[in-house]
């Protein structure tokens, strides 16, 4: 068993009247399974209201399941005396960097996990260091996050997440609110984690160029999983992403449209250095 | 325009008053502030400068920042001063129009003065060599006691901290919000006070609609990393006492004996002078 299971797992959001009545309810995601290794890095696409963070905020135990069940590192999220445990098993990175930083300076920040989690004070010390210094924030330990930017930002709370040694991270779309250079930073940050650290890795966003590299591509769409694969296999497949409305990586896009006029090129090109090989090839 | 205002002015420098605990600085500017009012007396006062003038120099921290906070207070101490010096009841030593000056009056109105500039610079001292989040911490472990009574201390500490990070970021929020609102066509400068305030509701509404969601996605936030109330919380800076804060304490417990005795003298004294 991987280190996130769900099986047949389902949500609704509640509407309710002035009564706490239920008016309606909506469904968000609808009997999905998953299954991630350990140290797997796995991506979750979708377009806006697919249920892909409605998804991720499962795997923290924020939400719980309305149907189904879901197991984190072999632990049901609905068990209330394994909260805590769970939430320091998958840790959680948020999309907003300005609302999820506690702390008034960036080390206090890293360390709040770990203080509430009841570390001793020296091996908090010794955790903020190294998680610092894993994601290049070490020099800023004693800066204001409020003068960082916004990729710094959301570095300094992957580093709040990694202090509290999690065995996985959720990230849910941290590079929406960046800008190019802070998305490749925070990209580069999560993928040195996955492969130096081991640390198991889901990457929750709609922007294609950040999941070429992940080693499993999960498609949500209305709340369901639609398409899984390698990111070759879900990207050759590019009119049935369209159909979801997502966008494949350009290189991707290319190479189906000179296929489609008549070039012998393979299926699911994913970077325009494959693309120029192949097509020199030709 | 409105990213200048600082709330928290810490002055950062390295004196033995930065280092010192901030529960020492509390108690500290409370004894001060005490003594100013329990002892009045020309001596005393003259005590009191000095043992100031020590903790400013002490401090490293310019004069010009501790008489920065005066500015506030002048319209206060303005009225403070004219109170005591037109209606305090006497014997009369300057008459003119309606109004009569005495010798009583002069004298509680200077007190007054004297009182009021020293409260400020005293709690300036305080609040430029501590940094704001030293300071809850310094309160949340003072306070700490009351907790037996249920007071949330912890609680009320993590709120002020919160506020404190927050307060840059819903001033740009402002700025930018309001900065949207003057492209729309908003006016936020002229008309009278009832107008203007009128014209704050649209710069007010989004603000507030923002703050929500943003303490909704912290407390998430919060949630995510583990943070279940201030049980079974460790600190990674907890506050522990040095010699120099026993010192300090010490040199407090100096300073109130030195001021009773010096009142003392400063009565006889008194009675000669006036």
């Amino acid at each position: 068993m991987g280190i996130i299971k769900a099986s047949r797992l389902a949500f609704d959001y509640l509407k309710t009247d002035e009564e706490g009545k239920v008016e309606s309810k909506s469904r968000a995601i609808d009997d999905v399974d998953l299954d991630v290794e350990e140290g797997d890095f796995v991506a979750i696409l979708g377009h806006n209201g697919s249920g892909k963070s409605t998804l991720a905020k499962h795997i923290n135990a924020i939400l719980l399941p309305s149907e189904g069940t879901l197991y984190v590192d072999g632990k049901d999220t609905r068990d209330e005396s394994k909260l805590w445990e769970i939430r320091q098993t998958a840790g959680m990175v948020f999309q907003n960097p300005d609302n999820q930083i506690i702390g008034t300076i960036v080390d206090e920040d890293v360390g709040f996990g770990p203080e509430n989690m009841g570390v001793p004070q020296q091996e908090i010390w010794r955790r903020v260091e190294d998680s610092l210094k894993k994601v290049g924030m070490w020099e800023y330990r004693s800066h204001s996050p409020n003068k960082l930017s916004g990729g710094q930002k959301q570095r300094v709370a992957i580093a709040g997440v990694v202090a509290m040694r999690p065995k996985c991270i959720v990230l849910d779309e941290p590079t929406a609110m960046l800008d190019p250079n802070g998305r490749k930073e925070v990209i580069r940050t999560v993928r040195e984690l996955n492969r130096q650290e081991h640390v198991t890795v889901l990457l929750i966003t709609h922007y294609m160029e950040e999941v070429i590299e992940a080693d499993k591509v999960i498609v949500m769409d209305q709340g369901k999983v639609v398409m899984q694969g390698t990111p070759r296999e879900v990207f050759s497949h590019v009119e049935e992403l369209k159909g979801y409305r997502l966008d494949v990586p350009q290189a991707t896009l290319v190479a189906h449209e000179l296929k489609r006029a008549g070039l012998p090129l393979p299926d699911g090109i994913l970077s325009n250095e494959e693309l120029v090989r192949e097509l020199e090839k030709i | 325009m409105l990213r200048e205002i600082t709330i928290g002015q810490y002055y950062p420098a390295d004196s033995v008053i930065h280092k010192l605990d901030p529960r020492v600085k509390l108690a500290g500017t409370l004894v001060f502030l005490v003594s100013l009012f329990a002892f009045a007396s020309v001596e005393a006062y003259l005590l009191a400068t000095l043992a100031l003038a020590a903790v400013i120099r002490a401090s490293k921290v310019p004069l010009r920042f501790m008489l920065k906070g005066l500015k506030a207070i002048f319209i206060l101490l303005l009225f403070t001063v004219a109170f005591n010096l037109f209606l305090t009841r006497g014997t009369p030593i300057l008459h003119f129009w309606i109004f009569t000056v005495t010798k009583e009056g002069v004298k509680t109105a200077v007190f007054m003065a004297i009182r009021l500039v020293y409260l400020i610079i005293g709690s300036s001292v305080m609040t430029l060599t501590t940094t704001p989040n030293n300071l809850t911490d310094g309160l949340e472990k003072a306070l700490s006691p009351l907790r037996r009574i249920r007071v949330p201390v912890h609680e009320i500490a993590m709120i002020m901290s919160i506020a404190l990070r927050f307060i840059p970021i819903l001033l740009e929020e402002t700025d930018k919000i309001m900065k949207a609102q003057i492209a729309r066509g908003a006016d936020f400068e002229s008309g009278n006070l009832i107008r203007r305030v009128r014209n704050m509701i649209p710069l007010l509404v989004p603000l507030f609609v923002s703050a929500f969601r943003r303490a909704n996605d912290l407390a998430m936030a919060m949630e995510a990393r583990g943070y279940h109330g201030g049980e079974g919380r460790t600190k990674m800076r907890p506050l522990v006492y040095a010699r120099r804060d026993k010192l300090a304490y010490s040199a407090m417990l100096l300073y109130l004996i030195a001021m009773f005795f010096v009142n003392r003298i400063g009565f006889f004294a008194g009675l000669i002078q006036w």
